[in-house]
């Protein structure tokens, strides 16, 4: 596994205490899971993701990651609409680990609340968090 | 004692590597008060001879198997088993292996297992095959919470025909949980009432067990017509697989689970238990499906290799939230259901279930010429129900007598057929058995 | 031993792929009977299973066989699951036609030897626990802990008292919060301290009346003894709460604990385990559940009553949570149960224990130089190792264990309990001699001296086993269960 240090973070997103990263664009907000995360799960072997149209409130559960050693299931880090899935995971479930922030984007919602992006953490906010968990 | 290899010296010279005197000193974190004062008041220890003599004995009492002819089914069925399946079961390295957790020194129980999953989807026609659950019972119960989880409704049909044992296991599973099991009541026929389905809402699954309880064939093919119009799972359960080596399988009428007890395939009866619980689904819900499942992959060399997987579904990864709380199956067992089936082959099981469902066909016919007909008129196999003459009970005392059990009364499980009887007769019946049979309930 | 791979790199080929058709490994009976009509809308289609003559067969399953290791081959040091030795004995009992051919639904009159036996195995398995009846239905350690939790749930219903929790410790294994999930019961996790074990306030923290009890287990799966167990009870009893033991460690205790006089008010065992019948390659087990006597009216029926001297099925009893089993449990499994305890008495069950627990101690003191011991106290019947010592050679648990198969061992548990990072469960088990223990002793130092000097050996590991290290993340992703 990696050192933190190893652990690639993007500037332009903003991170959550789930390891879930955020992009915010106009309207919409891409979620996936971050290097960290991948890293730590191992290799991927099933992505469960939610429907089209279903409806969460910040926190909830909306789907999970199964790699061969665990489950971790998948918290939304902004209440909202999902807009849009990534079907490209029912084929390649290793999209998170081989790209985290880019082919494996998980889901896109409907960013319903300016102040949404408020309570996510920065980059390096996120990365002095993830050097206190180790 | 053979079973402890420690010498005195052996036992001297770990105690002073550890720093202490004598094996009392290994509890010291054990109290005063959570020490036992005694040893547990248990019989002597018996040498090998003694204990041999001692479980003749038992085995003489519980001799019914071998004196008697006994005529009852009811989910523990008596069929012949080759001496091969009992020598190679005996193969230390299939029977004191542990689970293959380890899969580079245990592909002997992995391919074997692999090829039982194989064996399995295929005779019940259906996509993928678990590594066994503990019985046909549980493996219902099981099931019922699978549709549960997929369909996330609350609610479950049962057949009244499956197992009255099934049922009531069932039921156990869903004592405290705050899930419905509502039963369908049985037709003069011999079969479950499908127009229930008419008027249900919000059902998870619908479970029928085929051929039921009383040994009838249920239209399987209209149930799954029924189920799906009505967005519910359908579930075929057994209690003698033998009735698929013959009849068009649960995977080719519908059904989206099968599941069942294989003791049939090579398991001695035993009093009961162990039994084999065989479970096959749909692909498509394999990742609901309870218990382990092997898989195959490839090793470092690129070599053909088989490891346990999709693991994460279960309690020692999910905890909790795990697809069933199963740990131990009955691996060894299923093990032998392949062994047997495979001993049989396609074309010997085909002929062997055949020959099966003629032994009770002759035994019906007799019966029927005895002024004795079937109670209930559905096609049947292996087992049928006789209503036997009134006063049967004093003569059933002097049958047994002579050394046949009559089949089982089906007072206590449906009081309405307090004179009815559950009769089963499998290729290990000769005709001699079978006429002798009829002519000890006429005198 | 060295096996020739066929054209396709397969160390043995599939059954499906052997075999002709007409072949036949089955001697079938003599047809005296007529055929006798089968409706065409009934019958199936032709059976696509393979044809086999009996050579075929014989040799097949006895090739697999060759690529097993199983108990007799060599040493299980597996935590928590007490591999020690199966007596053939006990597997030549079963063969018993008595035993064998025996219908569970015939008139108990011609049942009673096996009746007589369950009997008396409930009643030993009371004796050795210190508790005041018995069920062997339960099929399995699992299903067995299925059953304590719903009694658990029956009592407080009959008392009127809704539960929606129950205490898990961390160390826990996954069985226990699986099987109470399936009763409606939330787990409440608490944690264990620093050496090891539960201490009274953690639990006095969260047991409230909203609290069905505790489920521990005990010794616990670090392979200690749960020191506060009494005062944990007394808190949990309290506040109206019940307490369950997993007992799978009963192996360290026989003769020394009797858990149902420390607390425990249900608990269950595994034959499987402690009482020496063979696993089977994962099973069949059986799990019977003792509880105290407050407790019996919830038991699973039928049970066995003896009167005078005749034993009889009681169902009669109105508060039970039920039937567990489609007849009465795992009969052939309890037959080596009850050999074993008749052959070993009291006295060599204690003397079993107690070399099983000095075998662990001994592992325990040659081993914590060479590997770290995160919990350096005595220890049961089973010690916990980690791999932080080698983390520095970036080797880990897995290559340890991997590696250990070349030297003719089965790996010990890892990665269990949860509570230690990379945790390496060591139980030897009375059943292993000074010898052996001592030449696994040596190969993990061994193990412990490549990974400084020639790490990538383990990284490789195994290199003398039929298969090498297997793509399990394949076999996830692109799941094929059959062919």
């Amino acid at each position: 596994m990696k050192e933190i240090n190893e652990i690639n973070l993007p500037d332009d997103l903003k991170y959550s205490k789930d390891h879930e990263w955020a992009r915010f664009e106009n309207q919409y907000v891409t979620i996936g899971v971050t290097d960290y995360a991948q890293d730590q799960l191992g290799d991927i072997v099933f992505v469960e993701l939610p429907q089209k149209g279903d409806v969460f409130k910040k926190g909830d559960e909306f789907g999970n990651v199964e790699s061969i050693k665990a489950v971790s299931e998948l918290y939304m880090p902004l209440g909202g609409k999902i807009f849009e899935v990534n079907a490209a995971f029912e084929n390649h479930p290793d999209l998170a680990n081989t790209s985290p922030y880019e082919k494996g984007w998980m889901i896109k919602v409907e960013n319903d609340n300016a102040d949404n992006i408020n309570d996510l953490m920065g980059k390096d906010k996120y990365y002095k968090y993830l050097q206190g968990i180790e | 004692m053979r079973y402890l290899p420690h010498t005195k010296e052996d036992i001297e010279i770990m105690l002073s590597r550890i720093g202490i005197s004598s094996l009392d000193e290994l509890f010291p974190t054990i109290s005063e008060n959570c020490h036992s004062k005694k040893l547990p008041d248990l019989p002597e220890a018996l040498t090998e001879w003694e204990l041999c003599d001692l479980m003749n004995i038992y085995s003489r009492n519980t001799a019914s198997g071998t004196k008697y002819k006994n005529f009852i089914g009811a989910g523990n069925y008596e069929h012949y088993i080759p001496s091969t399946i009992y020598y190679l079961l005996e193969r230390s390295e299939f029977l004191t292996a542990y689970t293959p957790y380890q899969p580079e020194i245990s592909q002997g129980t992995l391919q074997a297992v692999y090829e039982y999953q194989s064996l399995v989807s295929r005779l019940l026609g259906m996509e993928v095959a678990n590594a066994s659950l503990y019985d046909g019972a549980s493996a219902l119960a099981e099931a019922l919470l699978m549709a549960i989880r997929i369909k996330k409704k609350k609610k479950v049909l049962i057949s009244s025909l499956i197992h009255p044992h099934y049922r009531q296991v069932v039921n156990t599973y869903f004592k405290f949980t705050d899930f419905q099991v509502d039963e369908i009541p049985y037709l003069e026929n011999g079969l479950t009432d499908i127009s229930i389905l008419n008027d249900t809402d919000d059902v998870a699954a619908v479970a029928v067990q085929s051929p039921n309880f009383f040994g009838c064939i249920e239209s399987l093919k209209s149930f799954s017509e029924a189920a799906l119009k009505k967005d519910m799972l359908f579930i075929v359960c057994f209690s003698e697989p033998f009735a698929y080596g013959l009849l068009k399988n649960p995977g080719s009428q519908g059904a989206d689970i099968a599941c069942g007890e294989g003791q049939s395939f090579g398991v001695s009866q035993l009093f009961g238990g162990p039994g084999l619980g065989m479970f096959a689904s749909k692909m498509k819900f394999v990742r609901n499906m309870p218990g382990r499942l092997v898989g195959k992959t490839n090793d470092l060399d690129k070599k053909r290799g088989f490891v346990l997987t999709l693991a994460t579904r279960e309690q020692h990864i999910r905890r909790e939230k795990a697809t069933s709380n199963i740990c131990t199956n009955n691996s060894l067992c299923a093990i032998a259901a392949a062994i047997y089936i495979s001993s049989l082959g396609g074309t010997g099981l085909q002929k062997l279930a055949k020959l099966n469902y003629d032994k009770s066909e002759y035994l019906k016919k007799k019966f029927i010429n005895a002024g004795l007909p079937a109670t209930f008129k559905s096609p049947t196999f292996n087992e049928f129900v006789v209503k036997f003459p009134k006063g049967f009970k004093s003569l059933r005392n002097s049958i047994l007598k002579n050394k046949i059990i009559p089949g089982l009364c089906l007072e206590k499980y449906y009081p309405e057929l307090s004179d009815h009887y559950l009769i089963c007769a499998t290729e290990t019946k000769s005709k001699e058995d079978l006429d002798l049979f009829v002519k000890e309930v006429l005198s | 031993m060295t096996k020739k791979l066929d054209d396709n790199l397969n160390v043995e080929p599939l059954i499906m792929e052997k075999g002709k058709k007409g072949r036949c490994a089955y001697s079938m009976p003599k047809r005296d009977i007529e055929n006798f009509y089968l409706n065409k809308d009934l019958k199936g289609s032709e059976l696509n299973l393979p044809d086999l003559c009996e050579i075929d067969i014989v040799r097949h399953y006895t090739r697999l066989s060759q690529l097993n290791f199983g108990l007799d081959t060599g040493m299980y040091p597996l935590g928590s699951c007490t591999m020690k030795y199966n007596p053939k004995l006990n597997e030549q009992l079963l063969a018993c036609s008595g035993f064998s051919k025996a219908h569970p639904l015939v008139p108990e009159t011609l049942s009673q030897g096996a009746l007589q036996l369950i009997y008396e195995l409930e009643q030993y398995l009371c004796l050795i626990t210190g508790t005041d009846a018995c069920s062997l239905q339960p099929s399995a350690g699992a299903q067995g802990e299925l059953v304590g939790m719903l009694m658990i749930c029956a009592f407080h219903k009959a008392k009127k008292n809704v539960k929606s929790k129950i205490i898990i410790p961390d160390t826990a294994h996954g069985t226990n919060p699986a099987s109470a999930s399936l009763c409606g019961l939330h787990p409440v996790q608490i944690k264990s301290n620093k050496n090891g074990i539960l201490v009274p306030e953690t639990v006095d923290k969260v047991m409230d009346d909203q609290t069905a009890g505790i489920m521990l287990t005990n010794p616990n799966t670090l392979g200690l003894f749960e020191e506060n167990i009494l005062e944990i009870s007394q808190i949990v009893h309290s506040k109206g709460g019940q307490v369950y033991c997993d007992g799978a460690n009963l192996n360290a205790v026989m003769g020394i604990v009797e858990l149902g006089k420390i607390g425990v008010d249900v608990l269950h065992l595994n034959l499987h385990k402690t009482f020496s019948a063979p696993h089977g390659g994962g099973g069949p087990g059986s799990g019977p559940v003792c509880v105290k006597k407050h407790l019996i009216p919830f038991l699973p029926v039928p049970r066995i009553i003896k009167e005078n001297n005749t034993y009889t099925f009681c169902e009669n009893f109105p508060e039970t949570i039920g039937r567990i089993h489609p007849f009465f449990g795992n009969f052939g499994v309890m037959v080596k149960a009850y050999a074993y305890i008749r052959t070993m008495g009291a006295k060599y069950l204690k003397k079993a224990s107690q070399l099983a627990v000095l075998n662990a101690n001994y592992i325990k003191e040659c081993l914590k130089e060479v590997f770290y011991l995160p919990y350096d106290r005595p220890c049961l019947h089973e010690c916990v190792f980690s791999d932080k010592f080698q983390a520095k050679y970036k080797i880990t648990t897995l290559d340890i264990c991997k590696r250990l198969m070349d030297f003719g061992f089965h790996p010990p548990t890892v990665y269990f309990p949860l509570v230690v990072n990379g945790a390496i469960m060591i139980e030897p088990t009375e059943t292993e001699s000074k010898e052996s223990i001592d030449r696994l002793i040596d190969a993990f130092k061994t193990i412990a001296n490549e990974a400084k000097d020639n790490p990538d050996i383990l990284k490789k590991a195994p290199n003398t086993c039929p298969v090498k290290r297997l793509d399990e993340t394949k076999a996830a992703r692109q799941p094929l269960l059959s062919e």
